[in-house]
């Protein structure tokens, strides 16, 4: 193989690997010649299977990412977290009521919550963690639930958390509150399913099945497209 | 990572023509161009990305080169694995953690049956998480599921099946109603009113979202309660290698394998509903994908070894929108609902060069025709032909904030490589994203194998030969729901004989006669990114 010019030193897990300075976190460990089955996910940021704490030589700072979503910085120092043993209770959402005892009676530790905003820092999101935490302590569910929602379940949070608080297992809990019971109720959507129920579409759907074929594309041209 | 100084000059040639593009939108293509327009340029039809498959009842049909090299692999057991002690026996099992997966085990347990849901990685990580624009429903007074059907069946070029079509159009309001009674948060007006968008080849706006994370929110509640079930247990990092025919002919179980520790073991159940999604790992034609890790094609190659029937496999979706740059992203899903809410796609002169919202198959190839036969893409840095996604006029159209309240997935994307997509265009290219075909299912997931239920991705037939946005969030939720149902009836009327690996045997010779002594073991399961050397 050619030598390249673009390589940098990182240290996975402790170990040095010289890798191109283009790559993600990823990409460079299979670089270095890791066949990834723990710590990769989707690999487009959405799953967060793929958490990773890092840190810079020299630099006494901890840094936060995701491996798919990063780019390697010359010396950098890396560790993957892809399991991390977190409370998560169990419980019916159909017997539960949206108030604020029942964030506390299935996670009494919300109030153990210090607000030092650790979880906030390690946010690879960028989520305000701390400000949802602070939202579930005052029993405010809907603030939870919007605070929380792009939260990718990663649990680089409770990972970091002195409280020991599952901060995103507590947020799950809060949104499924907020869109079983509190989101406001969609009339239209429960008016189709009456008419389904009634078969208020069964004799057109069964005439579109039986329409030879150049009936249907003439079906489809007319149909009406909305602006 | 952010523009370059040549990209941000052409930039401000998108910027010039925006004022006059507002308000102007490039014409629909007629039907009759569409076919024409897919033959010259859509991947599809590239003679040297198809071959043959030798073995098997799909044998003489065509299908990617990548992945008939799969289909056509070795087992990982030999036909003697000692199948005498089930290492545990249940009811149903599903294979496969993703949308269809966690909505079959679901649906199997409220019917009665003991689940055991296995699945390759850990449990959501499935190209479900990943779906961001939307699932599509017809629940407004306006709209219809005779309506939807249309929509679809057009888009798939009047191939789909007509008898899946109707269960999924008629089935989506179920589904809307189900996802939110688990707590899925979908976005409404204060007044409950769901927020529709038109998604590609939609007549009109049926696309339900939460805010760009759609099927992540899906997944993570669906997972959540799958894992609040009793009756219902679950085994990651456990992928299926090969399924367990009794001496009828029935399915009645799989081996498995742990993935860590390389152990194999043999699950035995009455039903197993196979659900492990796509294939775009394989890389067909050596295109990037939007899809996840696990997307290996392991369901087919499974379900095609037991003898079960295939369709429409010479054909998968390229998403037109795939992330063109930063290097970093490439080939990384750029949602449609970008399009969706206005976003115009643009040449090199900033120019619309097609309607935003055609059906993927034919938005993708008019943006391969722009850059390979008119030469007015973008390259970028890297080389790779790109065109612009004017991702500002969203904040033009609806309002500033919108892009930020709508797509905070993308924003988030674009800025962790210093890219503004509320002020700055986006470039992107055509990405691997769909297997449109799969394993044949009727309407109950009911495969030609008895036992063997397939849902989601890895089927085929609903789509026909392309499938529309959102309709596949809707596809897995609709049909894992089905195939549950339908493993719960069946759990208890079967009675699964003496279990056999004989299938296995006869396959080899299969591949011993056409020759083919080095052949990959297959399923993969897991894509060879490693570097060697």
């Amino acid at each position: 193989m050619a030598e390249r010019n673009d390589l940098i030193p990182i240290y996975i897990m402790g170990k040095r690997y010289d890798v191109p300075s283009s790559l993600t976190i990823m990409k460079a460990m299979e670089y270095a010649g890791y066949t990834l089955i723990r710590g990769v996910g989707c690999r487009g940021g959405f799953c967060g299977a793929c958490a990773t704490v890092y840190r810079i030589k020299d630099d006494p700072k901890l840094y936060f990412g995701l491996a798919c979503q990063t780019v390697v910085k010359p010396e950098m120092y890396l560790g993957q977290i892809p399991f991390f043993p977190a409370k998560r209770a169990t419980y019916d959402i159909a017997q539960l009521q949206a108030q604020a005892s029942t964030l506390f009676q299935i996670y009494p530790e919300v109030l153990r919550c210090l607000g030092c905003g650790t979880c906030t820092k390690a946010c690879p999101q960028e989520l305000n963690v701390k400000g949802y935490m602070a939202a579930a302590m005052r029993g405010d569910i809907a603030a939870v639930a919007n605070l929380s929602f792009d939260c990718i379940m990663c649990g680089l949070c409770a990972a970091r958390c002195p409280a020991e608080e599952p901060q995103y297992n507590i947020a799950i809990l809060a949104r499924r509150l907020y869109g079983r019971y509190l989101s406001p109720r969609s009339e239209h959507l429960y008016q189709r399913l009456e008419e389904i129920r009634q078969g208020a579409f069964d004799q057109t759907l069964a005439e579109l099945k039986t329409l030879d074929l150049n009936a249907l594309k003439e079906r489809y041209k007319a149909r009406p497209i909305e602006a | 990572m952010t523009y370059t100084p040549e990209l941000l000059e052409q930039i401000k040639i998108v910027e010039a023509t925006r004022p006059q593009r507002l308000g102007q939108t490039f014409p629909a293509m007629p039907l009759e161009e569409r076919q024409e327009l897919l033959k010259k340029f859509h991947p599809d039809y590239l003679e040297s990305g198809m071959r043959e498959v030798r073995v098997g009842s799909y044998k003489g049909n065509r299908m990617p080169v990548e992945l008939a090299d799969v289909v056509e692999g070795r087992p990982h057991v030999d036909p003697h694995f000692d199948l005498s002690a089930p290492d545990f026996e249940t009811d149903v099992l599903v294979i496969g953690g993703g949308g269809a997966g966690a909505s079959a085990a679901l649906l199997a347990q409220e019917n009665g049956a003991k689940v055991v849901l296995i699945t390759k990685l850990r449990f959501g990580d499935a190209n479900t998480m990943m779906a961001q624009g939307g699932i599509q429903a017809a629940d407004r007074p306006e709209d219809s599921p005779a309506t939807h059907y249309l929509d679809v069946i057009g888009g798939g070029h009047f191939t789909n099946f007509p008898d899946l079509v109707e269960a999924l159009v008629k089935d989506a309001p179920i589904v809307i109603a189900w996802l939110e009674s688990l707590g899925v948060m979908f976005d409404k007006t204060p007044d409950g009113v769901m927020m529709e968008e038109h998604g590609g080849g939609t007549s009109i706006k049926r696309m339900h979202s939460a805010r760009d994370y759609t099927g992540a929110e899906i997944m993570r509640v669906l997972r959540d309660e799958v894992r609040n079930r009793p009756n219902i247990d679950v085994i990651e990092f456990c992928p299926a290698v090969e399924l367990v025919l009794d001496d009828q002919g029935a399915v009645c179980g799989a081996i498995l394998m742990n993935l860590e520790t390389e152990r194999y073991f043999y699950a035995k159940a009455k039903v197993v509903i196979l659900a492990t999604g796509g294939s775009g790992r394989l890389h067909y034609q050596g295109f990037p994908t939007t899809n996840h890790y696990g997307a290996t094609g392991d369901g087919i190659v499974l379900a095609y070894r037991a003898g079960a029937e295939l369709v429409f496999l010479d054909t998968m979706q390229y998403h037109p929108t795939g992330a063109a740059y930063p290097e970093q992203i490439l080939g990384q899903l750029v949602t449609e609902k970008v399009r969706g809410l206005g976003a115009q796609p643009l040449n090199i002169k900033g120019e619309q060069f097609v309607y935003p919202l055609e059906p993927r198959d034919v938005e993708a190839a008019a943006f391969i025709r722009e850059c390979k036969e008119r030469k007015l893409g973008v390259i970028t840095p890297s080389g790779q032909p790109a065109v612009w996604l004017d991702t500002p006029m969203i904040d033009l159209i609806h309002g500033p904030g919108t892009i930020e309240k709508a797509l905070p997935a993308m924003v988030r994307q674009f800025k962790r490589f210093n890219i503004d997509m509320v002020r700055q265009p986006i470039l992107v290219y055509p990405t691997l994203h769909y297997q449109n075909g799969g394993v044949k299912i009727d309407a109950d997931c009911r495969t030609t194998v008895p036992g063997l239920l397939v849902a989601g991705e890895t089927s085929g037939g609903v789509h026909g030969r392309n499938r529309l946005m959102g309709n596949s969030l809707l596809d897995v939720c609709v049909f894992g729901r089905r195939a549950g149902i339908t493993a719960a009836m069946l759990a208890k009327e079967r009675q699964p004989g003496k279990p056999t690996l004989a299938h296995l045997e006869s396959w080899n010779r299969a591949l011993d006669e056409i020759g083919l002594n080095g052949a990959v073991r297959s399923p993969i399961l897991i894509p060879n990114y490693a570097r060697k050397g």
